[in-house]
C-alpha cells in the first residue's frame, strides 16, 4: 500500500514539476488523433479533441488544486475560529453556533453545494464560494470538540491560574493544541473536495470548457465510452489515485501523531 | 426526544428558509436570467407576478408556507405545468432505486462482515477488506461507468443506461450501493470483533451454546444498533450519489430532475427538489435517532 501510494504522489509532483519547467499547452488539438488508444508517444491516449489526455489532466488537477487550496484556507481558518470561539466562550454563543452547524448539516453531501453552483454562474470564484458554503462546518465541530477538550487540561488551567488572559489562553495554548488534528482533517477535505469538485464539473455546474476540469474530462468520457473505453478508465483512474494518495497520507499523519478519535 | 423533535423541526424550517433565498440570490434580476434579455416586458412582467417576485419579502414568504401547507410545490417556468406531478414521479423513481441500494448494502454489507469477522486473518477476511477499501474510495461518477462497461458491454448482460425493462435499475442502484456496502462491512466487521470478545458471547460458550446459535442469537442483535447508525449516516451520501448516478444513467429521479432544472433554469423546480431531498434526509436522520434509543436501552437515559 504504502509503495502504490508514494508511487502515485511521485507521479503526479514529477508531472507537476514538468509543468512547471518545461511548460506545455494542453489545448492543442490533432484532428485526426481523435480519440487515440495509449500508446508509447501519449501514454494516456488522446481525447475526443485530439489532445493530449495526459496534458490534460495535469492542467485539470491544476485548476483543481488552485480552487481547494483556497477553499481549505477560507473553510479551515473560519471553521477553527468558529469551533474554538464556541467551545472556549460556551454559553449563548456557543448555542447559537451549535444551531447554525446543525443547519448546515442537514443538508446531505453536495447538495448546499449544488445548490449555490446553481444559482451562480458557472467559473472559478463562483466554484469556490459553493464549496466552502458547507465546508467550514466540519472544522467547526471537530475544532469545538478538541477545544473543549484541551480546556480541561491542566496546562491551560495553571496558565488561565497565572492570570493569562483568554485571547492569550487562546492563541499560546488552544490553537497549537489544535494544529495536528487540525491539519489531518484538511486532509481528508481535500480529498473530500477532489471528488465534490469534480463531482460539480462532472453535472455541468463546475468549470466550464475549454477549460480542463477533472470532472469535465469524465462527462466528455462517458460520452465515449462505448468506442473509447480507454479515456473514461484513464481519467477516473487518475482522479482515484490521486484521492487514494491523499486519503492514505492522512492515514499516515493520523498514525504518525498518535491522534485519538473522539 | 422531544429536544430531538424539536431540533428535527427547526432544521426544516431551516432548509425551507435557505430554499426560499435561492431565487433572492440569484445575481441580477432573476426574472431575466430565467427567460432570457429577449424575452417581452409583457411576459417579464406576467413571471414575475407569478413567481410573487413583486411582493414584499415577508409577503413573499408567507405566501410560500401557506402553499407548501395545501401540498402546492407551484408551477414549472419551461412546462408551466404544476410541479407537483413531475416531482412526486421522480420521487418515486428515486425511492426504487434508492430501497434496491440500500437493501443490496445491507444485505450483503451484513453478511460479508459477519463472515470477515467470523473467519479474521483468512483468506476471505483479506479479500472482503481489500475489496472494501477499494470501493469506499472509488467516486461514483467513475464507479458507475465502470459498471457500464463491465456489465453492459463486456458481458452484455444490462441495459447501459435508461429506464426500459425492469433489469435497467440494476446498473444504478448497483453504482449506489457498492460504497455503502463497502463501509457497512468495515463497520459490522469491527463491531463483530469486539462483540466476539465481549462478556455476553464468552458467558455463552460457556453455557456450552452452539456456534450458530451464538451468532444468530447474541452478535446478530448487538451489531445491529451500531448499523442502524450507521445507515442513517449513509442515507446523506445515498441521496448526493443519487444526483450523480441518475445524471449518468438517465434514470428519471430526484437527482436528474434537480439537474436538468437548474441546466434549464427553471428555479421553481430546483427549489422543489432541494427542499425535498433535505427533508427527507432531515426526517431519515430523525427516525435513526428514534431507532437508536429504541434498540439500546442505555440511550434512553
Amino acid at each position: 500500500m504504502k509503495q502504490i501510494a508514494l508511487t502515485i504522489i511521485l507521479f503526479w509532483t514529477c508531472s507537476l514539476i514538468y509543468k512547471i519547467l518545461i511548460g506545455f499547452d494542453s489545448s492543442v488539438m490533432e484532428v485526426d488523433e481523435i480519440l487515440f488508444v495509449p500508446n508509447l508517444t501519449y501514454w494516456f491516449g488522446k481525447d475526443d479533441f485530439g489532445r493530449d489526455i495526459y496534458l490534460r489532466l495535469i492542467d485539470g488537477f491544476i485548476n483543481s488544486f488552485q480552487i481547494i487550496l483556497v477553499v481549505t484556507l477560507i473553510t479551515s481558518i473560519s471553521g477553527i475560529l468558529i469551533g474554538v470561539l464556541s467551545g472556549y466562550l460556551g454559553g449563548r454563543l456557543d448555542q447559537v453556533i451549535k444551531f447554525v452547524t446543525t443547519l448546515f448539516m442537514s443538508f446531505p453531501g453536495i447538495l448546499l453545494a449544488i445548490a449555490f453552483a446553481a444559482i451562480l454562474s458557472p467559473g472559478k470564484l463562483n466554484l469556490i464560494i459553493a464549496l466552502s458554503i458547507g465546508g467550514w462546518v466540519g472544522y467547526a465541530r471537530l475544532a469545538r470538540a478538541q477545544t473543549l477538550l484541551v480546556k480541561e487540561q491542566d496546562f491551560v488551567k495553571a496558565s488561565q491560574t497565572m492570570g493569562s488572559s483568554k485571547s492569550r489562553t487562546v492563541f499560546r495554548h488552544i490553537l497549537p493544541a489544535l494544529s495536528t488534528p487540525m491539519i489531518v482533517e484538511a486532509t481528508y477535505a481535500v480529498a473530500g473536495l477532489i471528488i465534490a469538485e469534480a463531482s460539480l464539473s462532472f453535472l455541468g455546474l463546475g468549470l466550464q470548457a475549454p477549460e480542463a476540469s477533472l470532472g469535465g474530462m469524465m462527462r466528455d468520457s462517458v460520452r465515449y465510452l462505448l468506442a473509447s473505453p480507454h479515456y473514461a478508465i484513464i481519467v477516473g483512474a487518475s482522479i482515484m489515485s490521486m484521492v487514494f494518495a491523499i486519503n492514505f497520507f492522512g492515514d499516515f499523519l493520523h498514525k504518525f501523531w498518535g491522534i485519538k478519535d473522539d | 426526544m422531544l429536544k430531538l423533535l424539536l431540533t428535527s423541526v427547526c432544521q426544516i424550517f431551516g432548509i425551507f428558509f435557505i430554499t426560499f433565498l435561492i431565487l433572492h440570490l440569484i445575481p441580477g434580476d432573476p426574472v431575466l436570467v430565467m427567460m432570457g434579455e429577449s424575452a417581452s416586458l409583457a411576459d417579464q412582467e406576467k413571471l414575475r407576478s407569478e413567481l410573487g417576485l413583486d411582493k414584499s419579502i415577508v409577503e413573499q414568504m408567507t405566501n410560500a408556507i401557506s402553499q407548501l401547507a395545501q401540498g402546492n410545490f407551484g408551477t414549472s417556468i419551461l412546462t408551466n405545468m404544476p410541479i407537483k406531478p413531475q416531482l412526486f414521479d421522480a420521487i418515486n423513481n428515486t425511492y426504487a432505486l434508492a430501497s434496491l441500494a440500500l437493501s443490496i448494502a445491507i444485505i450483503f454489507g451484513f453478511i460479508g462482515g459477519i463472515l470477515a469477522a467470523k473467519y479474521q486473518g483468512s483468506y476471505i477476511d483479506t479479500c472482503i477488506i481489500n475489496a472494501s477499501l477499494f470501493f469506499i474510495s472509488i467516486p461514483h461518477f467513475f464507479l458507475g461507468p465502470l459498471l457500464i462497461l463491465m456489465m453492459s458491454i463486456y458481458l452484455g448482460w444490462l441495459p447501459v443506461s435508461g429506464m426500459e425493462g425492469k433489469y435497467a435499475i440494476i446498473l444504478p442502484a448497483l453504482t449506489l450501493a457498492l460504497g455503502m456496502l463497502a463501509i457497512i462491512i468495515k463497520m459490522t466487521r469491527n463491531s463483530m470483533l469486539e462483540i466476539i470478545n465481549s462478556d455476553v458471547v464468552r458467558t455463552a460458550r460457556a453455557k456450552g451454546l452452539g456456534e450458530l446459535a451464538i451468532t444468530l442469537h447474541h452478535m446478530f442483535r448487538l451489531v445491529l444498533i451500531p448499523l442502524i447508525t450507521i445507515i442513517g449516516m449513509q442515507f446523506g451520501s445515498l441521496l448526493s450519489g443519487a444526483v450523480i448516478t441518475e445524471t449518468l444513467f438517465s434514470w428519471d429521479g430526484l437527482g436528474k430532475l434537480l439537474v436538468t432544472s437548474i441546466q434549464t433554469r427553471d428555479y421553481p423546480v430546483t427549489q422543489a427538489c432541494i427542499l425535498i431531498i433535505a427533508t427527507s434526509y432531515v426526517f431519515i436522520n430523525f427516525l435513526t435517532e428514534v431507532a437508536y434509543r429504541f434498540l439500546d436501552p442505555r440511550m434512553r437515559h
